[in-house]
């Protein structure tokens, strides 16, 4: 690829990369006083013991972003994704393992910091300090946000509090708040699928351009389409592991198959009734090609010495026997 | 062809510290590291708007759906003076001790609201604020302190009824209503302080957003909000009285009662009440904030 012949700059590196989450009050002491008071007085030890349920969300992931890919995250619900992206960031904790960044990375999202009481106005205010802008960064590109949004294409909306918005518009203003920084690295989660058609093409032109700026985007999302519109490389995540890491072609072709989505290559249709046959398996299913050698590999054959598209080392394989 | 992983032989684990090699050769740092206290200063002073505009934002999304709107800005703390004055003044019976009572409790009350929705917004701060805090990047120590900006700018506009009601008992306007300024500001450091150091403690037991009303409930009636330490505690030793009048909380509300009250003469205060006043906001403020950033990097953890 053209990325290859160019001094290739890293600007996030993930190194065996595990993320927990602790969930408290839950499982095995639940509700108990005894259990209660247990967590409190052994906060270390009796962790598990206590109820404290931890869910391993990313295992031992590790790779390494360039500047100007645009990398998309793929992986059913539940696979670690957006926790990924969060670590990325910065916002979430790593358990091991460490993750290095050229610049600030960001998430392309500002939910959070909008109140749904205050005019849309005030909310592009609130929303661009809170990434921040400088008061008068915002001013200058207040008119942009709102043009682009197109919130007053049907009148004076941006002057009506949020909660007096379709939902279609509330998401269009938030996309429109949150692309009008230029980043470091962009990390955008699920954002282009909002609005109308005429919406989101014009947000699939800023991403082009945000890219041109930021060097390295992170697009996480269940529309295949945009992900190949988007990316040139996807990381593929299942139950917290990286599955594939390739150009989009051969990693969506494998996940289509995977998930039983669109017929998979023409010539294995056994494949595709094998995968969607077993979507809710309980242990992790690979995919019935997976044992053909000219397939890119999923995990459970890592250690196969000719294998073409080799994984980041899994130590912590699980050994399933593949379907055979 | 295809672009794995971009570690030398892709059939074996790579070598312990070639990943974090390649990351130190190209100058990248570490995600989600706390930043030097200095750096963390400054990052906090380059988020000031954002503080501000988060303050004003909530305090003004607070009652937008209400029909009175911002008239509630007033009216709670004058109700809630109200019921005081009901059962302390007059059901109890306490505003005997105490010439210009109303005023008196007014004061107290609204002082003593400052720091206890400071505090209480303080516990919730980060622990409440998950999204926010999972989703953007900012020093975290912007949130406690926007809760106790919002807080001051609640009080300054019981402030202003406070004056209408104070001029309403014919309390003469003087220039030691003046020190009602440097007496805030003490207060609001101090606020501001302790909220970042419950909000810390609420990052990690959110269990304690059900405490805190207990607590704060028996600091208030420990302070003198509505009733006059010295002179309830008459015949007591004296040293339990002056262990309360020390209190934060009471010397921030005696401060501003002696500032806008011309009955509260200074014999009331306690000694070196400025050098307690300043004291505590210095403690404050300088230690809680020490405190919050020591746990920078693990707000968010869920």
């Amino acid at each position: 690829m053209a990325e290859h012949t160019e001094a290739r700059i890293p600007t996030v590196v993930a190194d065996r990369v595990d993320i927990v989450y602790r969930v408290n009050g839950t499982g095995a002491g639940r509700g108990t006083a005894t259990a209660a008071l247990n967590r409190i007085l052994r906060r270390k030890q009796a962790e598990k013991a206590a109820g404290v349920r931890r869910v391993h969300a990313v295992k031992n992931v590790s790779f390494v972003a360039y500047k100007g890919e645009a990398i998309g995250l793929i992986g059913t619900n539940g696979s670690g994704k957006s926790t990924l992206l969060k670590a990325v960031a910065g916002l979430l904790p790593v358990e091991s393992g460490h993750i290095h960044t050229g610049g600030q990375p960001s998430l392309l999202g500002v939910n959070a910091a909008l109140m749904s009481d205050l005019t849309g106005e005030r909310n592009v205010y609130l929303g661009g300090l809170a990434m921040g802008m400088s008061r008068e960064q915002v001013k200058e590109r207040y008119q942009d946000i709102v043009d682009f949004s197109g919130i007053n294409e049907k009148g004076d909306f941006i002057t009506l509090p949020m909660r007096t918005y379709s939902s279609g518009m509330a998401a269009r203003l938030r996309f429109s708040i949150a692309a009008a920084k230029d980043h470091d690295v962009l990390l955008i989660d699920e954002a282009l699928a909002t609005g109308d058609r005429s919406f989101q093409k014009r947000s699939e032109q800023r991403i082009r351009e945000l890219r041109e700026q930021a060097g390295t985007v992170f697009l996480v999302s269940h529309n295949n389409k945009s992900i190949r519109d988007t990316c040139e490389r996807v990381l593929w995540l299942e139950r917290g592991e990286l599955r594939m890491d390739g150009p989009t072609e051969e990693v969506m072709k494998e996940y289509e198959a995977f998930t039983g989505d669109k017929k998979p290559a023409a010539k294995k249709p056994a494949a595709k009734k094998a995968a969607a046959g077993k979507p809710a398996a309980k242990k992790p299913a690979p995919q019935a090609d997976a044992a053909k050698p000219g397939a890119p590999l999923p995990q459970a054959d890592a250690p196969e010495p000719d294998a073409p598209l080799p994984q980041a080392p899994q130590p912590e394989a699980p050994k399933a026997p593949l379907p055979s | 062809m295809s672009q794995v992983l971009h570690t030398p032989p892709p059939t074996q684990a790579p070598a312990e510290d070639d990943l974090a090699a390649l990351a130190a050769r190209h100058g990248l740092s570490v995600s989600g590291a706390r930043p030097s206290l200095p750096e963390y200063v400054r990052q906090l002073w380059d988020r000031r708007h954002f503080i501000t505009a988060f303050a004003t934002a909530k305090l003004t999304a607070q009652y937008s759906q209400a029909k009175l709107g911002q008239v509630w800005q007033v009216m709670t703390p004058l109700l809630n003076a109200a019921v005081y004055y009901f059962i302390f003044g007059v059901l109890i019976g306490t505003k005997h001790n105490v010439p210009d009572y109303v005023p008196f409790l007014v004061t107290g009350v609204f002082i003593w609201t400052f720091t206890q929705s400071s505090i209480m917004a303080g516990t919730r701060a980060i622990s409440g604020h998950l999204g926010l805090v999972r989703a953007l990047h900012f020093p975290r120590a912007a949130l406690p302190i926007s809760f106790a900006l919002q807080q001051l700018q609640q009080l300054l506009f019981s402030m202003a009824a406070l004056v209408v009601i104070l001029l309403c008992f014919g309390v003469p306007v003087a220039a030691s209503w003046l020190l009602a300024i440097p007496a805030l500001v003490l207060q609001f450091t101090f606020n501001a302080g302790v909220s970042m150091i419950v909000a810390r403690m609420g990052a990690k037991t959110p269990d304690l957003a059900q405490l805190m009303p207990f607590l704060l409930r028996t600091w208030m009636y420990a302070s003198g909000v509505m009733f006059s330490i010295s002179r309830t505690l008459e015949g007591r030793p004296e040293w339990i009285a002056r262990l309360l009048q020390v209190n934060p909380a009471a010397v921030y509300i005696d401060l501003m009662r002696f500032a806008l009250i011309d009955s509260f003469r200074a014999g009331s205060l306690p000694p070196h009440v400025w050098a307690a006043a300043t004291g505590w906001a210095v403690a404050a403020g300088v230690g809680g904030f020490i405190y919050f950033w020591k746990a920078e990097e693990t707000y968010g953890r869920g």
